[in-house]
């Protein structure tokens, strides 16, 4: 079968990633963290190739990338929704928001949208108890993030898209 | 050691500490005002960086001169983005709820004017005859700050603000100790592990001094997983080095030469701090070969870990350290003589080996003189939930549960009636009203149901369903759970089916004595801490509060008035007002109509329960409640 361009690029960024580091098991994980880093999730050519370089089967790269919260396995979107069910949060009604995010999105937790422009998922506590219910917005927290916000949030994205689509014009 | 390494290591040291102090002074001491602004992760997220910045510019163009800090937490969370200013001629002042326009006030009216700006003063950080201190706070009589003292003090990411402040003498007097010294010193200290289990810190590394094999290994276990807890992370955050000093003492003593610092990848402020501490530390030689000159050579690793739970138990954090999915192992044996690539091995918590400079400095005795008669020290915990001061609080063992709550936590938000208080997080449990008098230590709380675990405390209200939280935590340990044990993998995955039920009004009265059941056979049917400790949320809250469960099954009806399929949303006719549309406009489902007498009234059939009509219903009518059982909803005429 012959390898699309995508698929030659995930060798290549990979192989570069494996330079920095020995064929040591130990180094599974933060190799896995460093691909991902880079990638943005762990495509099944990534996974192939570190196994070829620690010289282990790649069922077990598999079985160390499924087990691990961090680790994806689709292409992630260009916003990242995280929606936090610490228990502080979870007390407070985040259960309430995600379920805003799903319907708002039509996607589950830990998927992508079609249109690759969010993916939504939870994230166990960010520490951030004072300011529930909290989602992680780009990397950022942000509290008291009630339904009628996951619209101001959704609402803000849209129109930042099409401002940049306008001066793109 | 010989007596020419000693002399080294002593006159070396002078020379990084002098260097230190002559830091310290000039930022303290210069005559410039000092802007302290706490930058961890929860000042972060209150919007710590926005301030940070506006201070800045506002600084530029008043055209001042102030050294402006970034500092970690402080533990009053309630209160951030907090500032602290410090300016001669005033005691250094503490502000609460900063936002960057308050911030631009801060520097026109108090540093160039001298208007203290009363209004947003939080507190002084010393007596004074100006304006109150923090300490005169009802909860500064049960504060005893030992491992959170330099935290929002010091600049994180400065070694010498560290040093200054009397960081890593300890490591120099450990250096001129016999490593049987250190290690009776830890057990006479009478110091236990602060990771949950409590087991005696002296004896683990005796056990790991005594055990054959070599190399010895160190590990700091920051896999701070319980959601609801964030002590660790604040002190990696805000007084990384405390914790390396532990950690380096740590390998002296039972002879080490490697260590791995174990963080969360989901702590990327930490974990940055950390990488920033190890750097620092290796350039004075404080870390790494022939630390100060003596034959001691030790240095640390930071890994990463990926977000498994599981990882908190050793023997997994230690399958995970070596590359493996992190499925914990019998003990014993212990990793005190088989860890990681099966040499002994020494786990302790980030609190555990924070403590540890404190005693070497300070004795055992010391030590030993706070607290109760077999928990030493103090107990950091992290406040949440419906309590008016949240954050990070440090007490003496035996403190009550009461105090913590009530004068610490300065009682419960908007008047609520406490209901219970959910300590250890998955695998702990939570204590009612009752158990308020019993003082904080190892023994009683477990004795109690409930469990010291980490330290995440949080204050549930009258308005939080004990069900839904056992259900919630079981949900958590569920999912976390790495399958290996058959009790554990399918064992709550039945508990949480049940209680899925109980929590939908479907569930049956025998269905109480099942739950019961289950949770001892999973107890008794698992390997590991998660396993052990997964049925306590279920098995405390059945002890506790069995009316509500019974209130559930019985009656169909959610007493807190929080689980969903038992609750339903109803706008009360005479109380609604006609010309108001404010629930119409916010219902995120559009189930909310007007009929023909300008009444509002909700679908249930479109209604998801989430509540926004309730907080949208202007407070002057109160013309939204919630209903429990759904069919107390009159039928619409």
């Amino acid at each position: 079968m012959a390898m699309t361009e995508e698929q030659a690029e995930v060798k290549r960024q990979t192989k570069r990633i494996l330079n920095r580091f020995s064929s040591k098991r130990g180094n599974l994980v933060p190799i896995l963290q460093k691909v991902q880093g880079k990638l943005g999730y762990l495509p099944r050519e990534a996974m192939l190739e570190i196994a070829e370089f620690l010289g282990i089967p790649a069922i077990d790269v598999y079985s160390v990338v499924t087990f691990y919260n961090q680790f994806r396995l689709n292409p992630p979107g260009k916003h990242s929704l995280r929606v936090c069910l610490g228990t502080a949060c979870h007390m407070k009604g985040g259960y309430i928001t995600l379920d805003a995010w799903k319907r708002r999105l039509g996607i589950e937790r830990g998927q992508t949208t079609p249109d690759r422009e969010f993916d939504l998922d939870i994230v166990a506590c960010v520490g951030c108890c004072v300011m529930a219910p909290v989602t992680v917005v780009d990397d950022k927290p942000q509290g008291k993030v009630e339904p009628t916000k996951v619209d101001g949030i959704l609402l803000s994205f849209k129109l930042e898209k099409e401002r940049q689509g306008g001066e793109s014009q | 050691m010989k007596t020419t390494g000693l002399q080294s290591v002593v006159s070396t040291f002078g020379e990084v500490k002098s260097r230190a102090e002559s830091q310290w002074q000039e930022l303290r001491n210069s005559g410039k005002p000092v802007i302290m602004v706490g930058a961890g992760t929860c000042g972060r997220a209150a919007g710590a960086l926005e301030v940070l910045r506006a201070i800045k510019d506002e600084l530029k163009k008043q055209k001042l001169d102030c050294s402006v800090v970034e500092v970690g937490c402080m533990g009053h969370c309630y209160a951030e983005p907090l500032v602290i200013i410090s300016k001669p001629g005033y005691p250094s002042i503490g502000y609460g709820h900063v936002n960057p326009v308050i911030a631009e006030r801060l520097i026109r009216e108090f540093i160039l004017g001298d208007n203290l700006c009363l209004e947003f003063v939080l507190g002084a950080l010393e007596q004074n005859d100006l304006i109150p201190s923090l300490s005169d706070f009802p909860r500064a009589r049960f504060d005893k700050k030992v491992i959170l003292k330099n935290c929002g003090h010091i600049d994180p990411e400065q070694i010498n603000h560290y040093i200054a402040n009397g960081g890593y003498a300890a490591l120099v007097k450990a250096l001129q100790m016999p490593p049987e010294a250190i290690i009776s010193e830890v057990g006479r200290s009478g110091l236990r592990g602060r990771g949950g289990a409590g087991f005696p810190t002296g004896q683990k590394w005796e056990n790991c001094r005594s055990a054959l094999g070599r190399p010895k290994y160190v590990i700091c276990n920051g896999d701070e997983g319980d959601p609801g807890a964030f002590m660790d992370r604040a002190i990696l955050e805000s007084d990384p080095h405390s914790v390396l000093e532990g950690m380096i003492i740590a390998g002296y003593a039972i002879g080490a030469r490697y260590g791995y610092i174990y963080v969360r990848a989901e702590y990327p402020l930490a974990v940055h701090r950390v990488q920033v501490a190890l750097r620092q530390a290796r350039k004075l030689s404080l870390l790494g070969r022939n630390i100060l000159g003596s034959d001691f050579s030790f240095d640390i690793r930071l890994f990463q870990g990926s977000g498994a739970f599981v990882c908190g138990e050793e023997t997994a954090l230690i399958a995970s350290l070596e590359g493996e999915p992190g499925t914990p192992h019998h003990r014993p044996p212990y990793p005190a003589t088989n860890g990681l690539y099966g040499k002994p091995t020494l786990v302790n918590n980030v609190k555990t080996l924070a403590y540890i400079r404190h005693i070497i400095e300070n004795g055992a005795g010391w030590f030993a003189s706070t607290g109760m008669e077999r928990s030493k020290g103090t107990a950091v915990f992290a406040l949440a939930g419906k309590v008016v001061n949240t954050g990070l609080a440090e007490v003496p063992m035996g403190t009550t549960l009461r105090q913590v709550v009530f004068d610490v936590g300065s009682g419960m938000q908007k008047g609520k009636r406490f209901k219970a208080v959910q300590i250890g997080g998955p695998s702990g449990g939570c204590l009612p009203e009752s158990a308020l008098d019993l003082p904080i230590d190892f023994d009683s709380l477990s004795h109690a149901g409930a469990m010291m675990g980490s330290g995440g405390m949080i204050v549930l209200d009258e308005d939080d369903c004990m069900v839904e939280i056992a259900r919630y935590f079981l949900e958590f340990t569920q999912r976390e759970s790495c399958g290996k044990c058959t009790f554990c993998r399918l064992g709550t995955k039945q508990m949480l089916e049940v209680l899925d039920e109980i929590t939908k009004g479907k569930g049956r009265i025998e269905d109480i004595d099942m739950l019961g059941q289950l949770a001892e056979d999973i107890k008794a049917g698992s390997l590991c801490g998660l396993g052990k400790t997964a049925p306590n949320p279920v098995l405390s809250t059945l002890r506790h509060f069995r009316d509500e469960y019974e209130a559930h099954i019985k009656e169909g009806r959610c007493p807190a008035l929080m689980c969903r399929d038992l609750i339903a949303y109803y706008i009360i006719p005479e109380k609604c007002e006609r010309s108001c549309d404010a629930c119409v406009g916010t219902c995120t489902t559009e189930a909310i109509s007007t009929n023909k007498k300008r009444i509002k009234v909700i679908d249930q059939e479109k209604c998801v329960k989430c509540g926004t009509c309730l907080t949208s219903c202007p407070p002057q009518y109160q013309a939204v409640v919630r209903v429990s059982p759904p069919s107390e909803v009159p039928a619409s005429k």
